[in-house]
């Protein structure tokens, strides 16, 4: 246990997902790394279709395998999961890996009870009876917050409130104690009280159970929240990575800045306009040349020489930080002293 | 589910005065006098009178209409025909018999026909639907689509015969269409449909297989079947108590509707096959211009139509738990 707890528990490296679709093949992720050690979580941050859906599926092997192409490695806990046999990725699924999809309401099937989609997952895995399986549904909806679970264990999705499918749909993914958690945006449609009650239980659970997360937002409040490292994707691309502190407080790269202007400030003036990054997110089936970012990015001209447009920039990490941009560090100081005595006038 | 059911067959019974009531009306305004063709050629204006009177249709049409209603629940007296005992759906000057025993008769046979390929279709076309679905866009996917959109385009009167002549007349491998009765002989029973059977299945199986598939390929995109896979549920599992489940609520609606249409009368196979059943029946009364035969027909039909509903809504309750029977 002492030698593993120093190699990082999920490792993906150089991972590739292509689709083939009728216009062209589209390319979702495209070359991303990441490690998660036990017990941490790692926030992956980016706009729509920026991959970060897609990277979680296929972590679980949820793509079609009819048409999509799947290269690079996935290791969860020393184990090959890219290629795996079927069986092997069923027994994995909801139980050492599970996952908590953004909506509940459609995410939860309307015709079974609560209980029995609990339930099930702990017979599946841990080969319970049916009256362990129920019981253990109870101490799970218990355990998530839901009032009354012995009564509510019977009820359908349908008669849940939006909040309580949620915490439900947690419960359903920690019934059998999963060592890593993919959390997709599991707040993003609950209002701001429920979201930090949510919030609250991963945190509890993850210390309780040593849980790896990984959580996937486009809200960097949450990542504030929660995340210990930060990964910001664009374009099925990894632009930034780091620690929380790093990524918010001293970002590298430009679309990460783009990200954090783009956030209203509680203690700023109230009609300052909000600061959107221009442009809309780059199609992966004819991503832009060179740095995927550069069409919407205002510091491609300082770069100059038109590098940004020609020469795709390396994503050089060391420690756990670094970033993919062809600014060089004085370029990055200046920017963020310039951000920094902004905010003081 | 008890006042559902109050409330569903009450809704049932005005629902059918009213095709009654509209019924009636239409057929007031054919210029038909079915005392003219009783009463023959040596026929008199008294005695064309009386056979008004013996039939009732001498009186104004509400009134009639009243009749025919108190006819269902007392029985009614024509004289010089007959007594038509309760219920009393009218009575057939043309048969000279109560309408609702030549119906009586004539139900068995379009009963088998009905369940009969209704087994039939619902076996293949959920079987192939399903197969196609699971295989969506591989080559068994491809040749069940088109081979259905193919079948369904097909016309019972084009199929019915080619069947007749190769499966019957020339090669000897089935038998010739006809009807027993079941409680006689089970086997001849079977062996006189199939012919029927397999001819008005292939057009309903054809819609079914289309149908299943559409609607599979519909769920297993859903969400909750990913996250069935996500908890690490197997493709069969999630397959059967997941999407079909979710796929199952449209097929169920629509196969009620349909089996209660079939009951009304499969009117082209039962002619194709010279099968006597309700379908033939109809057909028959309109060329004689039997008039409360064909309101008989109506109203026993569109019953079955109405109680198909009332029995899928009931199922569909048990199918979704989000349906609440009210």
């Amino acid at each position: 246990m002492t030698s593993t707890d120093q190699q990082p528990f999920l490792s993906v490296k150089d991972l590739k997902v292509h689709f083939s679709t009728e216009d062209g093949v589209v390319k979702a992720v495209d070359g991303l790394s990441f490690d998660l050690m036990r017990g941490k979580t790692l926030g992956i941050v980016g706009e729509s279709g920026s991959g970060k859906s897609v990277t979680n599926l296929t972590i679980l092997g949820l793509h079609n395998p009819d048409s999509t192409a799947v290269e690079g490695s996935i290791e969860l806990d020393g184990q090959e999961l890219n290629g795996a046999p079927e069986k092997t990725l069923e027994h994995l699924r909801g139980n050492k890996m599970a996952m908590i999809f953004q909506d509940a309401l459609a995410s939860l099937s309307p015709y079974h009870t609560i209980g029995a989609q609990i339930g099930e997952v702990y017979r599946k895995h841990k080969g319970a009876s049916k009256k362990e399986a129920r019981e253990r549904a109870i101490e799970m909806l218990r355990r998530v917050g839901i009032p009354q679970p012995e009564s509510r264990v019977d009820n359908y999705p349908h008669e849940f409130s939006g909040g309580m499918r949620q915490r439900a749909m947690i419960a359903m993914a920690l019934v059998c104690d999963p060592e890593l958690l993919i959390a997709d945006e599991p707040t993003t449609a609950l209002d701001v009280t429920v979201q930090a009650q949510i919030m609250d239980l991963l945190k509890d659970l993850q210390r309780e159970f040593g849980t790896a997360i990984i959580f996937i937002t486009h809200d960097l409040g949450v990542i504030a929240d929660i995340a210990d490292e930060v990964l910001v994707m664009y374009g099925g691309r990894c632009v930034e990575r780091g620690t929380k502190k790093e990524v918010l407080r001293s970002p590298q790269h430009p679309y990460t800045w783009g990200l954090l202007a783009s956030m209203p400030s509680l203690d700023g003036p109230v009609d300052v306009p909000l600061n959107p990054i221009p442009g809309s997110p780059p199609s992966l089936l004819n991503p832009p040349s060179g740095c995927r970012f550069h069409p919407r990015c205002a510091f491609a001209e300082k770069v100059g020489g038109n590098r940004c447009a020609t020469e795709s920039p390396v994503l050089e990490i060391t420690d756990g930080r670094g970033s993919a941009c062809h600014l060089t560090d004085e370029q990055r100081t200046e920017h963020l002293a310039d951000l920094t005595a902004a905010k003081h006038h | 589910m008890f006042r559902f059911l109050v409330r569903r067959i009450l809704g049932a019974v005005i629902t059918l005065f009213i095709i009654s009531a509209i019924t009636f009306m239409l057929f007031y305004a054919v210029p038909r006098d079915p005392a003219r063709m009783a009463c023959g050629k040596l026929c008199t204006p008294e005695t064309l009178q009386l056979i008004r009177h013996n039939m009732g249709i001498d009186e104004a049409l509400p009134v009639q209409y009243w009749h025919w209603i108190t006819g269902i629940f007392l029985g009614r007296e024509y004289p010089g025909f007959g007594h038509c005992n309760a219920p009393c759906l009218g009575y057939s000057f043309v048969n000279r018999e109560p309408v609702l025993s030549t119906i009586a008769d004539r139900f068995p046979t379009t009963v088998s026909l009905a369940l009969g390929s209704a087994v039939v279709f619902l076996i293949f076309g959920i079987g192939t639907g399903m197969l196609a679905a699971v295989k969506q866009g591989k080559a068994l996917d491809k040749i069940a689509s088109s081979a259905s959109l193919v079948a369904s385009s097909m016309q019972i009167y084009f199929v019915g015969p080619l069947a007749l002549y190769f499966l019957v007349y020339q090669f000897h491998i089935l038998d010739q269409p006809s009807y027993n009765s079941f409680l006689g002989d089970p086997l001849s029973w079977a062996n006189g449909l199939l012919v029927p059977w397999l001819v008005l299945a292939l057009i309903w199986t054809a819609n079914y297989t289309r149908m299943t598939r559409s609607q599979l390929v519909e769920t297993l995109t859903e969400d909750y079947v990913r996250t069935a896979r996500a908890k690490g549920m197997s493709r069969r599992n999630v397959f059967f108590r997941f999407a079909w489940r979710g796929a199952m609520a449209p097929i169920v609606t629509i196969f009620g509707i349909d089996l209660g249409t079939l009951l009304g009368g499969a009117m082209i196979t039962e002619y194709t096959f010279s099968l006597q059943g309700i379908g033939l029946l109809s057909v028959k009364s309109v060329q004689t211009n039997d008039l409360p035969m064909l309101l008989g027909i109506m109203v026993i039909t569109s019953s079955f139509v109405v109680i198909a509903n009332i029995i899928v809504d009931a199922v569909y309750g048990l199918i979704d738990p989000r349906i609440r029977l009210a």
